[in-house]
């Protein structure tokens, strides 16, 4: 647990740090009120902006982040199996190449499938 | 007695982080009140000596999962839902949360007065290092770790199935 | 002296290196190009311009800070801070020197593992501003920040497990240990040369998690002005720019720790402090070489990005770590530790 401790005060100093900066413009940035509406607008290359830009989002980016879930999982488990690989041996090469095996199966799958392009991916 | 004031603080966090998760109206809010319970979850684990489940816990729930529910929540535009939009469908939602609630309540109590009361919070003796988990995971556990490959694979085929457009 | 005292003041002046890094690495960085394009730079404020940072702080600090309508505010301030603290935070396991003394939580046996999970982490502050500035330039950018950065971070996490390999330790004073020079004569034990794989995908991967050019999709002026920052001004705005710069000197430390030897060099032994001189050298480097990439290399097309990520990057450096893993059982000299 002390190990952790620098993380715990570099978080904290860090987080004190951003404050300060964000406080820093507010105090020393003029405040001028904005004489109309075109100042507040969001910025639409010049244009009036048309309809609310949180809009529905297209499907893949959902696919991209579950796939990514899935194989972040996959690379956690090499951390631990790296760090003992030298004790495991041979077996513990074998059950990993399984492990991987299955998963790649799965990766090879999607790549056949074209759920990995991105141009046809909501197609 | 350091040990059980930490944890006492993490819980209390940890509670009010999932209150705020709850009372949210914003589901973007409640997505990030939700990170910060899985931070304070990675703490906790530290203080159970357990570092590395604490980075993995950072690392996958806070890191990986978490960016899609902000996805999908982006995706859906959920975050104008009113009360009102809520589909009548799931009005029998409450009661059964409120049951299973209340058994996932009575089972925790029942671990805590049916365990020894003497026990410490933090396993002090245990080897939590990485090398211990991988020795542990390998040796041990094998079996369970490649059924972890087929439920990925499993939930790998599903995300493209879902995702697929109807022809 | 109490841990906490020593711990807060070493933080402190780690936060204050950084910081001057930061400054002076924007202007390296236009001095620098400058140079490559035939142009001299700024040279006005101070010698050489060496005030050039100063003046653009001050500057930002006393330029008005303009909210504009239909913002998220609250996630609308949070999410500089959500970029600027995960890239301080890296440095705490990053060993900058021999010994403790150098490194602020000293000998993590979880470092690499750390690294890996405080880099994901700074996905949140791009996606939340470009989503919290109700700005359609914004939320594309802040989205294909997001996909971007996900789909590189595998490849990245497969190239540091493949030095976890070598090492048989994710701590990141034991990898430095592992590439000790004297064992393998000279730099010859540096993992650059004994994992040069995983090294090259590590750069490619750093290039886009830290979104500078070649991989500058996120803020590719031609299609989506400022990307997640268009609608941020002012000291806003200037935390994501030391976010950048900041997450720019992290993965040249991170790839001098795990390829470059970290601080090791001659007569580290004699005089420790040569150790963190060697280590900001090796750092400076890389920082160059990051530079000259941004002037010399156009930028890719968002689908061929996606593409390498996931067709090219990913695959390799899963092959990558588990070749190494047959060459480490065989016991082949380089791969003993």
């Amino acid at each position: 647990m002390n190990d952790f401790l620098p993380i715990f005060v570099l978080l904290v100093l860090a987080s004190g740090l951003v404050s300060l900066v964000l406080l820093i413009s507010v105090l020393f940035g003029p405040r001028r009120r904005a004489r109309n509406e075109t100042k507040l607008q969001p910025y639409e290359s010049g244009m009036r902006p048309i309809g609310p830009a949180q809009r529905r989002l297209p499907v893949r980016f959902y696919l991209i982040a579950v796939l990514f879930i899935l194989f972040d999982i996959e690379v956690v488990f090499f951390f631990p199996w790296a760090v003992a690989l030298r004790e495991l041996g041979w077996a513990g090469l074998l059950s990993m190449l399984i492990f991987i095996g299955i998963l790649e199966a799965g990766h090879f799958w999607l790549w056949r499938r074209g759920a990995l392009e991105w141009e046809k991916m909501d197609k | 007695m350091t040990d059980w004031i930490v944890l006492g603080l993490l819980g209390v966090l940890s509670v009010a982080s999932a209150l705020g998760l709850l009372l949210s109206r914003n589901a973007i809010y409640a997505a990030l009140f939700l990170v910060l319970n899985f931070v304070i979850g990675a703490v906790i684990y530290l203080v159970l000596n357990a570092p590395f489940l604490a980075v993995v816990q950072i690392s996958v729930y806070a890191g990986a999962i978490m960016v899609l529910f902000i996805f999908v929540i982006m995706l859906l535009g959920a975050e104008r839902l009113t009360p009102a939009e809520n589909p009548p469908g799931l009005n029998y939602q409450r009661p059964l949360a409120l049951i299973l609630g209340v058994l996932a309540l009575g089972l925790a109590a029942y671990v805590l007065l049916t365990r020894q009361a003497s026990a410490a919070p933090v396993a002090q003796s245990v080897d939590a290092s990485p090398t211990a988990v991988g020795l542990q995971l390998f040796r041990n556990y094998v079996f369970p770790f490649e059924v972890v490959a087929l439920l990925l694979l499993a939930a790998m085929v599903g995300a493209v199935v879902l995702t697929r457009k109807t022809e | 002296m109490p841990v906490v005292v020593e711990v807060t003041l070493k933080s402190a002046a780690l936060i204050f290196v950084l910081l001057t890094g930061f400054a002076y690495l924007s202007l390296l960085e236009r001095k620098f190009i400058a140079r490559l394009q035939a142009r001299i730079g700024p040279n006005r404020a101070g010698p050489f311009g060496l005030l050039q940072p100063v003046a653009d702080g001050l500057k930002l600090i006393f330029k008005e800070s303009v909210t504009p309508k239909g913002v998220d505010k609250p996630i609308y301030f949070l999410a500089p801070a959500l970029v600027v603290v995960p890239a301080l935070m890296l440095f705490a396991v990053i060993p900058v020197g021999k010994g403790a003394t150098f490194q602020l939580a000293s000998d993590l046996n979880v470092g690499a593992l750390y690294v890996v999970g405080v880099m994901s982490l700074a996905v949140y502050g791009i996606a939340l501003a470009g989503w919290a500035s109700n700005n359609k330039y914004a939320v594309l950018g802040g989205l294909r920040a997001a996909a971007q950065m996900i789909a590189y971070e595998l490849g990245m996490g497969l190239s540091v497990a493949a030095v976890v390999l070598m090492a048989s330790s994710a701590s990141l004073a034991d990898i430095v240990a592992a590439q000790y020079p004297e064992q393998y004569g000279g730099i010859l034990g540096w993992f650059l040369f004994r994992q040069p794989v995983a090294a090259a995908i590590f750069v490619i991967a750093a290039f886009a998690e830290v979104a500078r050019a070649p991989f500058d999709l996120v803020e590719a002026e031609q299609e989506l002005t400022a990307g997640f920052m268009t609608e941020y001004g002012g000291m806003k705005f200037a935390l994501f720019f030391m976010g950048e710069y900041v997450k720019m000197i992290a993965v040249s430390a991170l790839f001098t720790t795990f390829f470059l030897g970290g601080w090791s060099g001659p007569f580290v032994n004699e005089a420790p402090i040569l150790s963190v001189v060697y280590f900001t050298i090796k750092v400076v480097v890389c920082l160059l070489a990051f530079i000259w990439v941004r002037a010399t290399l156009p930028r890719v097309r968002y689908d061929k990005l996606m593409d390498m990520g996931w067709k090219v990057l990913f695959p390799v450096a899963l092959a990558n770590v588990l070749v190494t893993a047959v060459l480490i059982l065989l016991g082949l000299p380089g791969y003993r530790l």
